[in-house]
């Protein structure tokens, strides 16, 4: 079960594979079966677990290490989410975690040798009244504080940038907007992908579709996880499984702060560049950006109740086009072709969880809501800090379980314990 | 998603406010304020793949509480009580 031997990507490299028909290009990462021990054992191929591994590899030199998931790499919330990133916190357990993983996304391509297509594009929240013009004064003043930058927009800056958005609305006129420049998009699964590739190089056993049903834990310690492919020693075990945290949690008998929630976004048909920018409407709940395609991809709120369904329901779908129609009239005529759901954890407060357990050995990432797509790359770190030296890293430190014992959580839409409202 | 409210009947789900799991219980004694009660109380959540009882308020309709014991993996309602069955 000897490295794949490395295939460094480069102008070079596309060209020889060109001129020679693309015959041989190699398998991005080995598909091993599983050994009986690692140091580590991370549950959950999705980006964060990935970029765990990444991490951990790179970091810090722990390269026996599993990531196992119970079906393919790529399948989850990383390839389901709207692609968007951004940096646009206010609170200061968040901002400073957040615009890590901004820049951590800046240099992710040349970092994994990997094109993720990362576009910053801008993103552009739009205001509708002076109450919400002076909340984003606000935020774009923490974001400045943090060096993620942020530039208020009146009308006519707005205007520039999306002369096409309705800004004579009765009843929500747009009056300006709050832009991050450093905001844009990433292609999701080529995240994934990325990751998987680069921790591969590194040592790291990629194994799929082998769904993890159970822990070991003896005197309190984790040392292994029982899997469809047998068991698997581990000295550490890091679940990264964000939208089914409850279910594979009660296996290691935690109960966590956590309802699943299911989100849906849409892809419409694709139309000529129109949207150069990531927009959010400030009246409702809708964002929108454009693909390299061309089709434009939809978001808005989450369906509000307990769902483990990887799809959500209508309501949902008229909400979203109605968010669409008033803040950009012209999109009305466009079809929407694809539609989906994936899967939440929606914490208590709205804000993630990186943390050690009650059980030594046993790490825990996730409650990420609706946000863990743009966390991806700053998760992987301080999740990855963690495992390694056990200590929580200094832009993960409010992340912890015990906030919700001490009261000081993170309430970055100050709506109390009712995970439905963030 | 349609509940079946027992004053109104069956009506679509946009009609209901969702508060959560009907089953945590709220500790009797302040005195507990810090405690480990409390804690699970407002926070923690058995979050189950399956059958779920939660509290929905029909808020657009007749303003009741209702016990809904709905399946979260495929949305199918079995069961629509009063939350506060002794009135």
């Amino acid at each position: 079960m000897g490295t794949l031997k490395v295939m460094r990507y480069s102008f070079a490299s596309l060209i020889t594979n060109a001129l020679t028909g693309n015959r041989n290009w190699k398998p991005v990462w080995r598909e091993p079966e599983p050994k009986a021990f690692y140091d580590v054992v991370i549950v959950g191929g999705g980006g964060h677990g990935l970029a765990t591994a990444h991490y951990l590899a790179k970091q810090h030199g722990i390269t026996n290490v599993a990531v196992i998931d119970k079906s393919y790499i790529g399948s989850g919330n990383i390839g389901r989410n709207t692609t968007i990133v951004r940096s646009n916190y206010m609170l200061p357990g968040n901002e400073p975690f957040y615009e890590w993983s901004m820049k951590l996304w800046e240099g992710l391509e040349q970092d994994l040798n990997y094109n993720a297509m990362v576009s910053q594009r801008g993103v552009l929240n739009v205001f509708h009244s002076d109450g919400q013009r002076d909340a984003f004064v606000r935020r774009g003043n923490a974001m400045r504080l943090y060096g993620a930058g942020a530039e208020l927009l009146d009308r006519e800056g707005v205007r520039k940038l999306v002369p096409f958005v309705d800004f004579d609305n009765a009843r929500f006129p747009v009056r300006g907007g709050l832009f991050q420049p450093r905001g844009g998009t990433v292609r999701h699964d080529a995240v994934a992908w990325g990751y998987a590739r680069a921790a591969d190089q590194r040592g790291v056993d990629i194994i799929q579709n082998c769904a993890a049903t159970g822990f070991r834990i003896e005197n309190g310690r984790v040392v292994g996880v029982e899997t469809e492919k047998g068991f698997i020693g581990a000295k550490k075990v890091a679940l990264s499984v964000a939208g089914s945290s409850s279910r594979v949690a009660q296996m290691a008998g935690m109960r966590l702060p956590i309802e699943s929630h299911a989100v849906q976004a849409f892809v419409t048909e694709g139309i000529k560049p129109l949207i150069d920018t990531v927009i959010t409407f400030g009246a409702g709940h809708f964002y929108c950006s454009q693909s390299d395609k061309g089709g434009l991809v939809l978001g808005g709120d989450i369906e509000g109740y307990n769902s483990y369904a990887q799809r959500g329901n209508l309501p949902v779908v008229e909400d979203v086009a109605e968010g669409g129609m008033a803040l950009i009239p012209a999109i009305g005529r466009l079809r929407i072709l694809r539609s989906w759901g994936g899967l939440l954890d929606m914490s208590m407060d709205g804000s993630p969880i990186i943390d050690e357990t009650s059980i030594e050995g046993l790490y825990f990432n996730g409650a990420w809501c609706y946000g863990g797509f743009k966390a991806t790359p700053a998760a992987g770190w301080c999740f990855a800090h963690l495992i390694a030296t056990g200590q929580s890293h200094p832009f993960a430190d409010a992340y912890r379980f015990d906030r919700f014992v001490s009261g000081r959580v993170i309430d970055e839409k100050g709506m109390g314990a009712q995970p439905n409202l963030h | 998603m349609r509940i079946t409210c027992p004053y109104c009947g069956a009506r679509a789900h946009e009609e209901f406010s969702y508060l959560g799991d009907a089953t945590v219980k709220r500790p009797e004694s302040i005195d507990e304020f810090s405690s480990k009660a409390w804690v699970d109380y407002v926070y923690l959540r058995d979050n189950p793949a399956g059958l779920h009882k939660e509290l929905w308020h029909h808020s657009a309709g007749c303003h009741a509480w209702l016990e809904v014991t709905r399946n979260t993996v495929t949305h199918e309602i079995v069961a629509v009580d009063y939350a506060a069955k002794e009135s």
